[in-house]
């Protein structure tokens, strides 16, 4: 009976959820979308899954142990973000290009900012738009079956024709990882479910960005137009893995409204206005800036504090 | 003479105004797309910096304290108008380059600074010295800023190439958030260096927690942090 009364202190009840189990249910989720884009585009493909990984893992452990940390590898954030930059990758990227991708996200985003927790913006996607801006041209060259072509956003924002089917099983050239909507909708399901992400922040994320589309286009509210506006590009990629990063994203419930409503309008005027086809990274990143006004305004204010309203 | 030596050294190392100071950060980040234009700039502002310190110190007596301000610029302006109109007769490819910041030199608070905190207290000769050292830090900032920009994002440094054809060059550097990139990563090396140069003269061996009265200005409070992570 005696052993029943132990003393410690708080906190006292712990939950089973840790930091490696949430990476490790957020890179399971991620492998169908990450099998497909490797079905699809070959070798290429895996090489650079592997590089991103493998870089953003050693140059984390490799600035942990020059500043004398202690190496926090091992909760699997590294491989999450080394997965995220492959994925948003063009399958034409070649492997130095990850490397240099990884370092900025993983030493400028994330480690000089204090690590895990402290980076102020997803450091997948800022490699990504480093990336961007360094090799624009490498960046935007699609190939699909050996053939360059231009991405189903770009045909139709050309005014073109293109196929809804194959933009929802990823017969269609892009990055590696936002291709395959149905493989990505896996993944979001299955994140949703067991309770790793907030289904608010896609949500309004996704709903936002087709009542702007619905207006702004220039299409009306045809159905097949924004059918393909949210298959296309890297929106569900962005909606359910990027947007949803824990570091980078509210943590009140109404804030995770109002960030996903900034991240949706953000994209819609970038698609429809910006002289680009796709704008989702940018619209994450700008709105991972907004976060700390949005929870400064959403924090609830304790009982008997504050005044009337 | 031993004090203008000080004054050198003061704008070089010590009080270096980009990588200490932190002033003038407009042309730093603006025009340092290229090692050969870091020079020039620095160059410029270094002219008439040393002018403006001459002059200024001369009228320092007779310029009332309540006008100093635009006293100052006026002096300024005409020394800037002076180098910008022989910038366009002699050196045009740098003047068409530089554009126009060199007018904006005038708003560099550097130059105002120095006229205000040195050469309106201060002679003739060590005003002279002080806007030497100051312009040679100025100068020796911006080079650094424009090596590292243009070595990185177009693999050249003056113009002349030097990381071969192979290399694809991060165009980022030589846009606006590269000068960020690189301004950040030289004053944390530039500290980096301060620190280890004071703890081995043994400055931070008498470390009284009293950052405010600390000499060390390299050290920035890192001291108590290592010792409360000890």
């Amino acid at each position: 009976m005696s052993e029943s009364y132990n003393v410690s202190a708080s906190p006292h009840v712990r939950s089973a959820v840790s930091t490696s189990k949430i990476m490790f249910f957020v890179t399971v989720s991620l492998l169908p979308a990450c099998g497909y884009g490797i079905y699809q585009f070959g070798f290429n493909a895996a090489l650079l899954v592997a590089v991103c990984i493998a870089s953003c893992v050693i140059f984390e452990l490799l600035f942990e142990l020059i500043i004398k940390k202690r190496p926090t590898i091992s909760d699997l954030s590294a491989v999450v973000t080394g997965l995220l930059l492959a994925l948003n990758l063009p399958c034409d990227a070649t492997w130095w290009m990850g490397i240099i991708g990884s370092a900025f996200a993983i030493i400028v985003v994330k480690m000089l900012f204090g690590g895990l927790g402290q980076n102020f913006m997803n450091p997948a996607l800022a490699g990504r738009c480093f990336l961007m801006i360094c090799f624009t041209a490498r960046m935007t060259s699609f190939s699909f079956d050996g053939v360059t072509c231009a991405t189903p956003l770009y045909t139709i924002r050309e005014g073109g024709y293109v196929q809804l089917t194959d933009m929802f099983l990823g017969r269609i050239p892009g990055t590696i990882g936002e291709v395959s909507t149905l493989a990505l909708l896996i993944g979001a399901a299955f994140l949703i479910i067991t309770g790793v992400i907030d289904f608010r922040i896609p949500c309004a994320y996704l709903v936002s960005f087709v009542i702007f589309m619905g207006l702004f286009a220039g299409h009306g509210w045809d159905i097949t137009y924004l059918a393909a506006q949210l298959c296309g590009g890297g929106l569900m990629l962005g909606a359910f893995f990027m947007a949803t990063d824990y570091v980078t994203s509210p943590i009140t419930r109404t804030g995770r409204i109002i960030f996903g409503i900034c991240c949706g309008l953000l994209t819609g005027l970038f698609r429809v206005f910006s002289s680009s086809a796709e704008g989702v990274s940018y619209a994450i990143i700008i709105s991972n800036l907004l976060v700390p006004l949005i929870e400064r305004m959403t924090l609830p204010k304790c009982f008997g504090k504050g005044g009337e309203i | 003479m031993k004090k203008c030596f000080e004054r050198l050294f003061n704008g070089l190392i010590k009080e270096n105004p980009t990588f200490v100071l932190m002033l003038g950060m407009c042309p730093t980040l603006a025009v340092t797309t290229s090692a050969i234009n870091g020079v020039g700039m620095g160059l410029t502002t270094t002219a008439v910096l040393i002018l403006s310190n001459i002059i200024i110190s001369m009228l320092r007596k007779v310029i009332p304290d309540g006008v100093r301000i635009p006293a100052f610029i006026v002096v300024i302006a005409s020394f800037v108008t002076i180098t910008e109109l022989l910038l366009e007769a002699y050196i045009p490819s740098l003047y068409e380059s530089l554009g126009l910041y060199i007018p904006l030199i005038v708003v560099n608070c550097i130059i105002l600074g120095r006229a205000e905190s040195f050469a309106s207290k201060n002679n003739v000769i060590h005003s002279a010295f002080d806007g030497l050292g100051m312009g040679l830090g100025f100068t020796f900032g911006l080079t650094c800023i424009g090596i590292v920009r243009e070595l990185i994002g177009n693999g050249s440094v003056f113009d002349i190439a030097v990381l071969g054809e192979s290399y694809e060059p991060l165009t980022i550097f030589i846009l606006a958030p590269g000068a960020f990139l690189v301004l950040a990563f030289l004053v944390a090396l530039m500290n980096a260096i301060k620190l280890k140069k004071g703890r081995d003269t043994g400055i931070t061996g008498d470390c009284d927690k009293l950052c405010r009265n600390c000499p060390n200005t390299g050290c920035a409070g890192k001291r108590i942090d290592t010792e409360a992570v000890r």
